[in-house]
This record gives structure tokens, sequence and C-alpha cells, in this order.
């Protein structure tokens, strides 16, 4: 028992005597005296309650702020993954070309577009793009063709202000679909740059990050 | 079998005869004394040949003047029937038999350890036209070995044509995207490459070595395999795009399609230097210039090129000087054309090309530009040419998926090469090989 509790409970004890001292001398009559062990045990048992108590408040109190931080922080993790998320979603999104051709489409120009602001934001990520063709063309000269492609999206990128050297493109021309088949749905699929971070944007184990 | 009997008789004797009436014209066999009509093939039958390896022998030789498609080979199961009666064995054929049967020439065979010795009956004057001894090295019915029995194939094709065959040579081709080499009849099929995928491989003259192009770190790079030995090497290039290389005729150069972020152009580059000095062939203006083809004296380049728009085939010098459109530009019709070939005898250029449907494989002419359409089953891309520039190998997806084919330009006559699992594609065809890489 801590000891200030014992002090105060010594203390009570010598109340009660003087004040049954008291009593005594008033009415000389015996009067069986309470036994003062039992209202002590109370008294004591009552201070250890409200000690217990008060202690578990504090103990919940200490708990549910943890709890609030953790959330807190959870909350702060959250948005930050949701934004890493929405910005290599934004960065990877690949884009898609007509047939034979490097032309940038509106919608590929406002995919481009939406990567600008995350590229400008960190400046320490970099884009690996490569160029892919169908299999329409000839084998080879769908290579040409997939360079060509990559090096459109990069163009217009580094006319936006990226600088060249956090690009570098390359291409796969027909060698690696992203659909397998033989009609146009697929082969609008595999007429497309794809973009890899290649350093920064929260990559873990690149160099950069 | 035997029921084959009386259409054999009446098919050879037509044939024959049609050979005999022929006596005027084109080309003479330098030992049998014949001459035929172009599109007349002398028949000849090659009788079971004596010794170890008799059996691979004569179905290798056999099988090899069949697909010359000069020749008329005599169906073995035939022969098998008539050999009683016409001797058999190292016996002198039967002459009258043979010529009843409308043949040619005869011949026959005798393999020792070492090799085999191989004679040419002319049947007509009934006697042995020529007899020579060929060594085989290597292990029997190994790759040197059958190389060097083509090259027997190719001799006697000599003797009777006058024409020495091309069965003496390899194709290279792309398989699971890695380099694959076959036999010209199809036989010792093997990959050259692992790893990285490769592609576009091309034949140094000599056979020796082979360049191709791979995806690597800083791209695409071209490789360069000496096959005598093993090794390989990068050809040193600039980064970025390095794609159909391909080795000129004298082979000290490599050509090929250089690009970083404004088009390809071909380049030329020292095939056994350091790289430095790559010299730049095309200026494309920011458009791409792939898959060139040497003219055979090497002084001019057949190559795809989009300048105008769209691909087409282009040719120029080597320098660069001279370009200009081969395949004519069809005003209104979309059309795309590309990896040309340039024929061993410099006349012709064969492409691949579409209009509105699948690519088809066709020749234009140097001299009056007259295009020919030579397929039409399914897609056909990608020709390179035998080394007797009257065939053609081509991808084809005419049995579904795609494989390599061959078509002889003189009779029509096309064969499947590769029944390869993953497809086969890309294929170059080598000059004539001597008996080991």
């Amino acid at each position: 028992m801590p000891r200030p509790f014992r002090l105060a409970a010594v203390l009570f004890l010598a109340a009660a005597a003087i004040v049954s001292g008291a009593c005594n001398r008033r009415r000389a009559v015996a009067v069986p005296v309470p036994a003062p062990a039992v209202a002590n045990r109370d008294s004591i048992d009552a201070a250890a309650r409200a000690r217990t108590d008060s202690l578990a408040r504090v103990d919940q109190a200490r708990r549910d702020s943890l709890a609030r931080v953790q959330a807190a922080a959870d909350s702060v993790s959250r948005m930050a993954s949701m934004r890493t998320e929405a910005m290599r979603s934004a960065v990877m999104s690949p884009i898609y070309f007509d047939y034979d051709s490097d032309a940038l489409s509106e919608d590929a120009r406002s995919k481009l577009d939406a990567k600008l602001p995350f590229l400008s934001a960190d400046q320490a990520m970099r884009l690996r793009i490569a160029g892919h063709a169908d299999e329409r063309g000839s084998d080879e000269y769908n290579l040409a063709l997939g360079q060509r492609r990559a090096a459109a999206a990069k163009r217009y990128l580094a006319q936006r202000g990226i600088a060249d050297a956090r690009i570098e493109i390359i291409s796969y021309g027909e060698e690696r679909p992203a659909e397998q088949g033989a009609d146009e749905s697929v082969w609008r699929q595999n007429r497309r740059a794809e973009f890899e971070i290649t350093a920064g944007g929260g990559q873990p184990g690149t160099s950069g990050s | 079998m035997t029921s084959l009997h009386p259409r054999a008789l009446v098919a050879a004797f037509l044939v024959g005869a049609t050979a005999v009436q022929a006596q005027d014209t084109t080309q003479k066999g330098v030992r049998i004394g014949l001459t035929y009509e172009r599109g007349v093939r002398p028949r000849v039958a090659v009788l079971p040949f004596a010794g170890q390896h008799g059996d691979s022998l004569r179905v290798m030789i056999g099988r090899d003047l069949d697909f010359s498609d000069r020749i008329e080979v005599e169906p073995a199961a035939a022969i098998g029937a008539y050999e009683a009666a016409s001797g058999g064995g190292t016996r002198p054929p039967n002459y009258g038999l043979w010529k009843t049967l409308g043949a040619a020439a005869v011949i026959q065979g005798t393999a020792n350890g070492t090799g085999v010795t191989v004679s040419i009956h002319d049947v007509a004057r009934a006697r042995v036209a020529e007899t020579r001894e060929f060594a085989l090295s290597g292990p029997a019915t190994g790759e040197e070995w059958r190389m060097a029995v083509h090259g027997v194939s190719d001799e006697i094709e000599r003797w009777i044509t006058g024409t020495r065959g091309a069965a003496q040579s390899r194709i290279l081709y792309v398989r699971n995207r890695q380099v694959y080499v076959i036999d010209s009849d199809g036989a010792g099929e093997r990959a050259l490459t692992q790893g990285a995928t490769a592609l576009s491989p091309s034949w140094h003259p000599s056979g020796r070595y082979i360049a191709y192009s791979t995806f690597g770190a800083r791209g695409t790079e071209i490789h360069v395999r000496d096959l005598r030995d093993g090794t390989s090497r990068r050809l040193a290039t600039a980064s970025g795009l390095n794609i159909t290389p391909e080795w000129s005729p004298d082979g000290q150069s490599i050509a090929y399609a250089h690009g970083q972020e404004n088009g390809a152009d071909l380049v030329l580059a020292a095939a056994f230097g350091d790289g430095a000095g790559a010299r730049r062939i095309t200026v494309g203006k920011g458009t791409d210039n792939t898959s060139p083809s040497f003219s055979p004296d090497g002084r001019r380049l057949a190559f795809t090129s989009g300048r105008s728009g769209h691909p087409e085939v282009y040719i120029a010098d080597t320098d660069g000087a001279n370009a200009e459109l081969l395949t004519p530009f069809q005003f209104g019709r979309p059309s795309y054309r590309s990896s040309p070939s340039w024929s061993p005898d410099g006349r012709v250029v064969a492409f691949q090309t579409r209009g509105d449907g699948e690519f088809q494989v066709a020749t234009i002419a140097l001299r009056d530009r007259s295009m020919k359409q030579l397929t039409s089953e399914g897609a056909n891309e990608d020709p390179s040419w035998a080394p007797d520039g009257r065939h053609l190998v081509f991808t084809s997806s005419r049995s579904g998926v795609k494989q390599l084919w061959i078509l002889d330009l003189e009779t029509g006559r096309s064969r499947q090469l590769t029944r390869s699992s993953g497809g086969a594609r890309l294929a170059a065809w080598s000059r004539i090989l001597g008996s080991s890489p």
C-alpha cells in the first residue's frame, strides 16, 4: 500500500479515537464501542476502489488518446497511399495509337497532361516509355514504329518541361502484346506506349526514392 | 503399291516423251547431254545405295533432287518393284527397262567408311556418264556429314541439269523469339541463341557468322556469333534502336537500322571492328528506314521506308545516293510493302505487300518494275532467296500457325519447311555452305 494512503488511514483512526473518547466522557454509561476495524476496512476498501477506478480511467484515457493518434496517423498514411496510388495510376496509364501511326490522339494528350503535375512534383521520378505495335505490320518495321511511338510520348512531355534525361525510351515492336487475338479490339489494346517508373514516385527499392 | 505401276508407267512414259521432244532448247546437262525445256523435269531414278548408311544416303539424295524442283525423282516405292528387273545393288541397271519407264538417268551409290561413290547412268546412251567418290566428313548422319551429302546431291544435280543445286544450305529463322537454324531439307533444326529476345538473323556470306538483334539493357542491340567456336559479341552501336542487321556480300560490313528519338536510318558499320565510325546511309528525316538487303554486287540496297507516309520498298546506293521508290505508290489505296530481299541474280526484289487483305509475297523486276504476286493462301511474309535464285523461303500462316514455307518460282510447287511448336518467322537463307560451319 502506498505510503500517503497508510498515513491517511492512521489519521482517520486517530480522529475516530478522539471522537469516541469525547463520547465516553459525555455518557458515562458503557456503550459498546463499534468495532473501529470494520468501519476502517470499508473506508479502506472504498478508497482503494476509488483509487482503482481512477487509475483505470486514466489508463482508458491514455488508451483512447493513443487510439486517436493511431487513427489519425492511419488516416494520414491512407491518404498518402491513396495519393501514391493516384499518382502511379496517372503516371503509368498507357496511351494508345492509331494503326501505323505515332500521332498523339486527344485522349493520349490528356493522359500525358495528367502525368505532368506528378512528374513536376517529384523531380527524382524517372520514366521508361516502351513503344508497342499490333501484329499486323512487318515484324521488323514494327520495332521502328514502337520506337517512334515512345519517342512521340517523350517529346510531348519534354516540350512541357520534363527534363530529357529523366525519360528513356525503348521499343518492343509487336513482340510483347498486351492482349492476344486477331481483331481490332485486341490490336487497339496493343498499339500503345507504356510508362514504367524506374526511380522516385515512392517506388521502394529504386534509386532516388 | 502394285496398283501404282500402270499409272506410274504411263506418267513416266509421257514425261520421258516430252523430254525427248524438247531437245532443241535451253540448258544442257554437262554429263547427261540431254537438253530440257523450261518446266520439263528430267526423270531420275535413285537406286538403293550399297554399304553402311546407304538407306540414309539414298533417302537424302532423292529428297534433295526432288526439292530442287528441277528433277522428277522416281518414287522410291516404284523403284523397289523395278529393282530386281533393273539389276539392283551395284550391278549395271537394266537400261532398256529404265528407258521404257522414261527415266533419263539412273543413280547408283556405294557407301564406305569415309565417303560414298556415286555413279550416274545415261539411260539413253546405256552407259555410265560419271562416277565420283565423295568424302563424307564427321560422324555419320551428324550435321557435318549431312551437309556433305547435300553437297553430293547438288553435284548430281549439276551432272543432270548443268546447274548446281542449292541443297547444301541452311536457313536461319526465329522461333519463340530465339534464333534457330535448319537445313534446307528440314532436318537438323536447332537453337543458336538462348535468353534475351533475338530477331532478324542474317548470314555472313561464308556461313560461319550470323548477326541478329536482341532486346538489351540499352535498347535493341546487334550481336555477332561465330558458329565455329560458339562465341558471340555485341556490335558496338549507339544506344537506342539497333535492328535488322544485314551482312554485305563481301562479309566486311553490316548494314542495320539505327534510331533514337527521331525515326530510324540505315547505317553501315565494319562487321569485325569496334563499330566506331558507323556511317549513315539513309536520310529519312524522322521516318523509319529498316530491313536492308544488298544487291549481289554490294553496291545497292533495297530497304523498307515510311518516308512517303506508309511503308514501301526503296532502293539506294550503299552511300545513300540515288534513293528511289521501287514499289509503285498506289494513290488512294492503302498499301504496305516491306521486307525486301534482293535476288542472287540481281534482277528482282522479293518483298511483302498488302492492300486490303493479308500480306502476300511478291517480286518486282528492277528493269521494268513489273510486279508478280506469288502467294494468295493465308498471310505470307518476309521472303528470302535461296542461293539458286529460283526458290524463296517465307513465313506463311496457310497451315494455321506461322511456319516457314518454300516456293519454287518456276514450277509453283511449295513445301512446308518447319513444323516447329511456337511457329517460325524471319527466315534468312544462306549461300551454298561447305560441309562444316
